[in-house]
This record gives structure tokens, C-alpha cells and sequence, in this order.
């Protein structure tokens, strides 16, 4: 359990920040300006703020009014740049063993094999980090962290500087590290979709202030955080992989809930997250019938947000959970929608493909 | 080496002696002031800047009168040393340090340049990693400076060799004493007759610096091949 409070006044940003990150994955989600590295930096020991306390399962990494102030190298926590920051003198395996040498002896130590084998990098071994590619070094650098024995591991948005596939290449390590390894992770990130894919816990932060904290499917769901008329919004379902259907479909569940995607390809029984954006959601006040849509989920509407423009965010309570959708104002007269109105959600089949949980490439599949 | 002279073979051994110890003592003292001219904001850094490159600029024989003024046995340093039985004056010693002090500004020149261009996110890197900061420095910084600490280090090597200005005024130009191997060129050339001696040293003092040249050359290529071509 890392416990932060961070209270600032310089001139032009004021900040006041305060949220408690429990195990798992813990996205501090944000604009650029939010405030997401100076959190980062001082959980980390690499910048003084003015005031605040930070503290990691009750050892105090620093009380600032109480004059506590802990090096950065005393606080064993592993630190992902988004430039990686390998040490460029140094092989693949002297990098990975760095931390080894200043770990405190008792420390319990992950097993080099282990984790070159989880994160792929063993043909790398010998090499030196100016021979890799940008994915192959973010890995290294995880590995780097992991290995330091930390009792934290932080990343500043590591996906940042990589182009998309790599981003795809290297998200599916940190879902290992949040699935295989018991550390719990700060993750700095202003993408919906990597919230949507790693989060356990979001912190949104706005302007230096926390502007919402709950589970990422509470958080993705709650169209007053996720702004109107982006293409990221959407809500974060979570779904169990009931069968295999011969015309290549494959049946999810979520909260009693049937879902079908084009091949999933994950065993039966397996527990997914399914994202659907609000763009790709339509809303019917009666049962739709003659329609080509599979997904058809009834629920309740809980909330309907305008923007500034023609569009307005329907939050929608189901019982596989809350559902967003991007409908016009327009619309939302003319179909009398209003709070505690029943209604269906249309989900295009397409939207819900798994691999649109990345925010990559969709898979065009008839609806 | 009968075709030197036992007055010559001396000038080159006294020169050899004096430039290695320079190089070698001043070297901590290089890197140090280097990394905090690099890395560190404080009062007085300009200050600092600004003594270190004055051997740099100021006239040799100022330099070695300033010495001589300091470290002599009249001087307040000198005085202070000569109780625990140092003394610089007249000796070989003085002709190290202020060959030292001449080669200080090339030394921390060539070692700040290459401080300033190694990322110091690395050793925040390292620090998260657990390093303190003179591991920090030991195992990532130093490493990838050692290029520019070869260089600076033959640089004051070099400038030590050379030197002889502050060198004749501070410890003067005697024989197997304070007599290196400028100081002997010169004495040679005072004297009638004296023109091969001089011209022996002449080419002994290009063969060594041609030697030290080719030598960092070398070193440093090996150094930097060791970064693996980031």
C-alpha cells in the first residue's frame, strides 16, 4: 500500500494531490500538466516538492514537515523511464544485474532466469543497449527494475516514446508483471487504452488535484472523467469466455449477460476485459428486433452528460456493468431519454473485439 | 643510453619523474573539480572557474613567483608544510607541483567536457537502482568519462614536460635537483658547444610527446569501444 500526499504553490502550478495506491496496478491517469511526473519524481526521491508525505506499506519514504527526506537510492523502488535509460557501458546482463549489487542482503530476490524468460530478452544478454530497438530496450529496462528488488515499481508513461506496434509488444509484458509478479506498480499513462488494459486502480488527475479515484471499470464508465468527443471513451467490461461456436463467433458472459466477438483466442473459462466505446454504442428505447447487431444489452440510464457541442455521453447501468455511449442531443430529446429510463444499448460486434482493448487495429468483422 | 650524457639522461629521467607524479596526483583533484563544475550549482563557482584556468592565462613566471611566494620557506604554505618535514622549494617536488598546476586547467577542460556530455538521468537511474551517489559516479559516470580523464590526463602529462616557466622561477635550474628537461635545453643553449646536447633532448622531447599522443590515442579508442557504439 503506497500512501501519497503532495501539496505545492509555485508560481503558475498550484498542486494538491492525495490517494492511497493499493496492490495491483495503479494508473495515474492525466493531461500532460496534471501533475502525474512530479507525483512520480517525488514518490521516487528525484524531486523535492514543497510539502507532503509519502509513505510505502507504513515505511515513511518522506514526511516533508516533519523533516524526513529519504535518498533516492534507500527507497528501493523500481523506476521505468520512458527513455528506458540503460546504462549504455554496460551489457543486457550487467544492466539486469545492477540493482543485484546495492540490494540490501535479506532482500528477497527475483530470479534472473525468471525474469529474462517472462520478459523474452535472453538472446539479448550479451549485447550492449545501443544495438536494440526502443521495445527491446523498454524491456530490458523493465527487467532492470524488477531485478533491484523493489518494493514499488513506478513507470513514467513507458510506452510513450515507442510507435504503435511496439507499444503492442511491450504492453502485454507489464499485464505479466501485473498477473506474475506481486509488486505493486505506479503507471503513469495519458492513454485510455492502456488504462483500460493494466489499471486495477485509476487515480485521474486534473490540474494538480485528484479529480476521481475507484476501479477501472468504475472510472472508464464514468463519462464526467472521461471526456466527451474523444474517440478513447468508452466503458471497460469484465467478461468470462464461455464457448467456442463453430461460425467462428465466441460467447462471452458478463453479469449473466451474453457477448459475442469474432475468435478470441484465449482457452474457455479464461476472465477478459472487453472495452467498448462509447462511439460504437447505439441506443433503443424498445427491444430492437431485424436488427444485424449480436450484442444487445438492456439497462437503466444513469447519467446524460452534454458538451459543448451537438453530442452528449449516455452512461448506461447493465447488469454486465456500466456502458457508455456517444449519442447527439438531438437524439436524446427525441427519444425522451432522461435518468431511470430503461433502454438498450446496440453494440456493433466489431466495437467489442478484443483487440480494440489495446486501441490498436480493429478487426473488421461483419455485425 | 651512452649517447646521452649523464647531465642529460638526467634532465630526462627528472622529467619523466616530476610530469608522471603531476598527471597521476593532480588526476583526483581533475575529476573532482571537473564533476562539480559540471554538475553542481553553488556560491563561488565562477570563483572556482575562474582560479583553475588562471595558470591558463596568467604569465608562466607569475605563476612560479605566486609559488615561490606561497610555498617557499618564507611562505605561509611552505612554513606550514616544512613542519612536517615537506618542502617544495628548490626541489623536484616544487618542479611536480608546479608542473601540476600548469596542467590543472587542460586536465579539467577535457574531463568537464566529457562529464557534460553523459546524461545525468543515468545516474538517477542508478540511484533508483540503489547506488549512492559515489557508486552512482563509480560505475556510471567514470566509466563513461574515461575517454576524457585519458586525454586530460595526457594533456597535463604533456603540458608537465613542457613546462618551464613557473618551473625555473619556482624551484630554479639546478642539475639533478630542479634541472628538467626544458630547463636543460635552455642551460645547453646558454653555453658554447652546447647545440647537439640540446638537439639530443630536442628530439627525446618530441619522441615522448609524439609517445604520450599516440599512447592516449589508443587508450581512449579502447575505452570508448568498451561503450559498445552507443
Amino acid at each position: 500500500m503506497l500512501s501519497v500526499e503532495l501539496r505545492q504553490q509555485r508560481a503558475g502550478f498550484a498542486l494538491d494531490i492525495s490517494f492511497e495506491a493499493p496492490a495491483g496496478v495503479t494508473v495515474l491517469f492525466g493531461g500532460s500538466g496534471a501533475g502525474k511526473t512530479t507525483v512520480v519524481n517525488a514518490v521516487a526521491g528525484l524531486e523535492r516538492p514543497e510539502t507532503g508525505r509519502v509513505a510505502l506499506n507504513g515505511r515513511v519514504l518522506f514526511d516533508l514537515e516533519r523533516g524526513i527526506w529519504l535518498a533516492p537510492h534507500r527507497r528501493r523502488i523500481g523506476y521505468i523511464f520512458q527513455e528506458g535509460r540503460l546504462f549504455p557501458h554496460l551489457t543486457v546482463r550487467q544492466n539486469l544485474l545492477f540493482g543485484r549489487w546495492f540490494a540490501p542482503k535479506g532482500a528477497a530476490r527475483e530470479d534472473l532466469e525468471r525474469i529474462v524468460a517472462m520478459l523474452g530478452i535472453g538472446p539479448l544478454m550479451a549485447r550492449h543497449p545501443g544495438s536494440l530497438s526502443g521495445g527491446e530496450k523498454q524491456r530490458v529496462a523493465i527487467g532492470r527494475a524488477l531485478l533491484s528488488s523493489p518494493d514499488l515499481i513506478l513507470a513514467d508513461e513507458p510506452l510513450a516514446a515507442l510507435d504503435d506496434p511496439r507499444k503492442e509488444e511491450i504492453l502485454p509484458y507489464f499485464e505479466r508483471l501485473r498477473d506474475e509478479v506481486k509488486i505493486p506498480m505506479l503507471y503513469v499513462s495519458h492513454a485510455a487504452t492502456e488504462v483500460a488494459r493494466l489499471a486495477t486502480t485509476v487515480v485521474v488527475l486534473k490540474d494538480g488535484k485528484v479529480q476521481r479515484q475507484g476501479s477501472a471499470a468504475e472510472v472508464l464508465g464514468d463519462a464526467s472523467v472521461m471526456p466527451t468527443g474523444v474517440r478513447a471513451a468508452g466503458a471497460l467490461l469484465q467478461a468470462r469466455l464461455l464457448r467456442h461456436h463453430t461460425d467462428g463467433l465466441s460467447e462471452l458472459e458478463a453479469g449473466g449477460i451474453s457477448l459475442f466477438l469474432p475468435q478470441v483466442m484465449q482457452q474457455v473459462g479464461s476472465q477478459l476485459r472487453v472495452r467498448i466505446l462509447a462511439q460504437d454504442v447505439i441506443l433503443s428505447r424498445q427491444k430492437p428486433e431485424g436488427l444485424s447487431a449480436l450484442n444487445i444489452l438492456p439497462g437503466e440510464i444513469e447519467q446524460i452528460r452534454g458538451g459543448t457541442g451537438p453530442g452528449a455521453m449516455v452512461t448506461l447501468k447493465t447488469d454486465a456493468g456500466r456502458v457508455l455511449a456517444r449519442i447527439t442531443r438531438r437524439s436524446a430529446q427525441a427519444l425522451e431519454l432522461a435518468p431511470g429510463v430503461s433502454c438498450y444499448a446496440v453494440v456493433k460486434s466489431v466495437a467489442i473485439a478484443r483487440s480494440d482493448v489495446s486501441g490498436e487495429a480493429r478487426s473488421d468483422t461483419p455485425g | 643510453m651512452n649517447w646521452l650524457g649523464p647531465e642529460e639522461w638526467q634532465a630526462v629521467a627528472l622529467s619523466l619523474k616530476v610530469s608522471i607524479w603531476a598527471s597521476l596526483l593532480s588526476l583526483p583533484f581533475g575529476i573532482f573539480v571537473a564533476y562539480a563544475l559540471a554538475r553542481w550549482e553553488f556560491a563561488g563557482k565562477q570563483l572556482l572557474n575562474g582560479l583553475v584556468h588562471l595558470p591558463l592565462i596568467l604569465p608562466p613566471v607569475v605563476t612560479g613567483y605566486l609559488l615561490l611566494l606561497a610555498f617557499g620557506t618564507q611562505g605561509a604554505l611552505g612554513g606550514f608544510l616544512q613542519q612536517f618535514g615537506i618542502i617544495l622549494a628548490f626541489r623536484w617536488t616544487g618542479a611536480a607541483l608546479a608542473a601540476a598546476i600548469m596542467g590543472f586547467p587542460l586536465m579539467v577542460r577535457a574531463i568537464r567536457l566529457s562529464i557534460e556530455a553523459v546524461d545525468p538521468k543515468l545516474e538517477q537511474a542508478a540511484a533508483t537502482l540503489g547506488a549512492n551517489r559515489f557508486w552512482a559516479f563509480a560505475t556510471v559516470t567514470l566509466p563513461l568519462i574515461l575517454p576524457g580523464v585519458i586525454a586530460g590526463t595526457i594533456l597535463a602529462f604533456a603540458k608537465a614536460m613542457g613546462e618551464f616557466g613557473a618551473t625555473i622561477t619556482f624551484v630554479s635550474n639546478i642539475p639533478g635537483q630542479t634541472q628538467t628537461l626544458p630547463s636543460a635545453i635552455y642551460a645547453f643553449l646558454q653555453v658554447p658547444g652546447g647545440e647537439s646536447a640540446a638537439l639530443r633532448l630536442v628530439l627525446i622531447s618530441v619522441g615522448i610527446a609524439m609517445s604520450a599522443l599516440i599512447l592516449s590515442e589508443l587508450l581512449a579508442r579502447r575505452a570508448s569501444k568498451r561503450l559498445g557504439g552507443t
